[in-house]
């Protein structure tokens, strides 16, 4: 087990750093620096701001400088667009708006996918296997950013009932939509997975054996069938999980949250490098810990997998 | 006496059906997915949106970047579609024919999705050929690199890529097909391993055939069946990447527009009143969507070998 953990933390890290790596050549790979803009600089102005940023540096020099401050201190560097505030600054105050809605987003898609999952496959072939299988095809052509201007129509426009857009401090009216918006398409997703896996374990030996033994049905499920079915189930979680809490982008410029994509989008278009760089290194390095913790998990709870 | 008759008489059957034209693994699947309603309803819409996305133009009254500008800016209420100004979806909010803007967004997002997947498919596909082929250390090394590369936040990559060389159709292709090959190759490297074991590969070795050879000529083929499936539901997935990058106003550039772009565009408009300028765009997309999801499913259940 702990050299299982150790040999996929002994890949983690190299992944990591070559993802620093790639992203610093992609913008050393840029045409213009950061501070070219339509009227010129004088060369001794350009010479002091490129000195500030350390750009005068020769670029393995500023790639190790940067990779070490990465991983010593988690210090991303300052922004190049905004003169007072560095990127840790934008990551503090991004993320965990992204992080509030983007949890509320998990638990409602894991409670009502895997509840939608377990009823469609215990009752399958019912109207409600129906609905479920409906839902989970509708919710596969309905993206997030395709949700959200829906939602807001009706809720907002039509209804009244919701704001639609901003976060006033996290306020419960402004995190429903970007919850629901967000969380639809992994909702049916898991509830697709969770249907098909109970169905297998539903059709298995020792199902029946519990059944023959006059077991009550909720008994059935929740002792017996629940665990096995569920290991799918996680596999996808992994993945899923960082991609909620990462935000997706799209909910954060829409409903203008303030999340971490909103920056990242802005800084996209003001070509602001660090900032970018700072949080794709960010949601990546969150990527890897997650895809590990869950592969971890994995091994722990079924016992036939042995690495 | 009987027994033995009852026999002949059976063989004399199998000898007739031995001469019946025996249905190619092709054909079979053909047979199984006409059979599929929904697939087929499917792959009728499919034809009919690329018949309106490649030939919708000659329809349209409007050129698509014409801007009529008594319809224009505030206005833009008064551009409701109908058939008797010409303007059969309306105009966009800069007065200008949405219904040849859907034409050519539609077009522009089914390029992008037959293109990048056929990008992640020939890639993906030698990649994962050439991998399982040789197996032992090359393979350990080629897979390790896709482990890492998936790991990569490819979104934000991809937005990386197109801010740091500039925001092009070009570019946009080339990036969704540099990321989508992965899982292919994960895909064809799986079936090279069983394939590879086979006798005829076995034979072409004996004979003395170079491996790039047997790869291209003998394994690759082989791979189609599971290949043409899976690309089925990559361009959906492509169509929905696309859209996402041109929704945040990152990939297709003004005066060029795709269904992402036109769905930004409307969703903008929309408190407006403009409800049209949202819907003909959603529309096409879920309909397209649809139909890839379906056709790629019906396929699917054609040509797996399990669900026989």
């Amino acid at each position: 087990m702990y050299s299982f953990v150790f040999r996929r933390l002994a890949v983690a890290v190299p992944t990591i750093l070559i993802l620093i790596v790639l992203s610093f050549m992609l913008m050393f790979a840029a045409p213009g620096g950061p501070f070219n803009s339509d009227r010129p600089l004088s060369p001794t102005v350009m010479a002091n701001i490129e000195a500030r940023y350390g750009l005068d540096q020769p670029y393995w020099k500023q790639m190790w400088n940067y990779t070490v401050n990465v991983v010593t201190r988690f210090d991303f560097g300052p922004s190049f667009q905004y003169r007072d505030r560095t990127v840790n600054d934008v990551i503090s105050q991004g993320f965990p708006v992204t992080l509030t809605y983007g949890s509320w987003s998990f638990v409602v898609a894991v409670v009502f996918g895997l509840a939608l999952g377990i009823m469609a496959a215990i009752r399958h072939n019912s109207w409600l296997d129906y609905l479920a299988v409906g839902i989970s095809i509708g919710a596969q052509v309905l993206p997030n950013f395709v949700m959200a201007p829906i939602l807001v129509l009706v809720f907002t426009l039509w209804l009244g009932w919701l704001p639609g857009g901003g976060w006033n401090g996290g306020q419960w009216e402004y995190v429903i939509l970007p919850v629901v918006a967000l969380s639809t398409s992994y909702m049916a997703s898991i509830a697709r997975i969770m249907r098909s896996s109970m169905l297998e374990v539903m059709n298995a030996g020792f199902i029946r054996t519990a059944r023959a033994k006059g077991l009550p049905i909720h008994r059935i499920i929740l002792r017996h069938a629940l665990k096995p079915a569920l290991l799918p189930v996680l596999s996808y979680l992994g993945p899923a999980f960082v991609s909620m809490i990462t935000g997706s982008v799209i909910i954060d410029v829409y409903f203008s949250t303030g999340g971490i994509g909103q920056f990242f989008v802005n800084s996209a278009f003001s070509r602001d490098y660090s900032v970018i760089m700072g949080i794709t290194i960010l949601v990546g390095v969150l990527t890897i810990l997650f895809n590990l913790v869950v592969d971890v998990l994995y091994a722990w709870i079924d016992p036939k997998i042995r690495y | 006496m009987f027994p033995e008759r009852a026999v002949a008489d059976g063989l004399v059957d199998a000898a007739h059906l031995a001469e019946v034209q025996g249905r190619s693994l092709w054909k079979d699947a053909r047979i199984r997915f006409f059979r599929n309603k929904a697939a087929v309803v499917a792959l009728f819409c499919l034809i009919a949106i690329c018949i309106f996305a490649f030939f919708g133009g000659y329809l349209a009254q409007y050129e698509r970047d014409a801007i009529d500008f008594t319809l224009s800016g505030p206005n833009a209420y008064k551009g409701v579609p109908s058939f008797a100004t010409g303007h059969y979806f309306g105009t966009d909010a800069d007065g200008r024919d949405l219904f040849a803007r859907t034409v050519q967004g539609t077009r522009i997002s089914l390029l992008v999705g037959i293109v990048g997947a056929l990008i992640a498919v020939v890639v993906g596909t030698l990649y994962g050929a050439v991998s399982g082929y040789f197996g032992g250390r090359t393979d350990g090394l080629m897979m390790r690199t896709v482990d890492i590369l998936m790991s990569v936040p490819y979104m934000f990559v991809l937005i990386l890529m197109l801010v740091i060389f500039g925001k092009s159709i070009l570019m946009l292709f080339v990036g969704i097909g540099l990321i989508s090959w992965l899982d292919m190759a994960r895909i064809a490297r799986g079936q090279t391993l069983t394939i590879k074991n086979k006798e005829f590969v076995e034979a072409a070795i004996a004979i003395g055939v170079r491996p790039m050879r047997i790869i291209l000529r003998h394994i690759v083929p082989n791979l189609a069946g599971i290949v043409v499936v899976y690309s089925t539901l990559l361009i959906p997935g492509m169509i929905i990447t696309e859209s996402f990058i041109s929704f945040l106003g990152l990939g297709v550039q003004e005066p060029n527009t795709s269904l992402g772009a036109l769905i930004s565009r409307g969703a903008s408009q929309m408190q407006y009143g403009v409800i049209w300028q949202l819907a003909f765009p959603l529309f096409f997309f879920i309909i397209t969507l649809f139909a890839f999801f379906f056709v790629g499913d019906g396929l699917r259940d054609a040509l797996d070998p399990k669900d026989r």
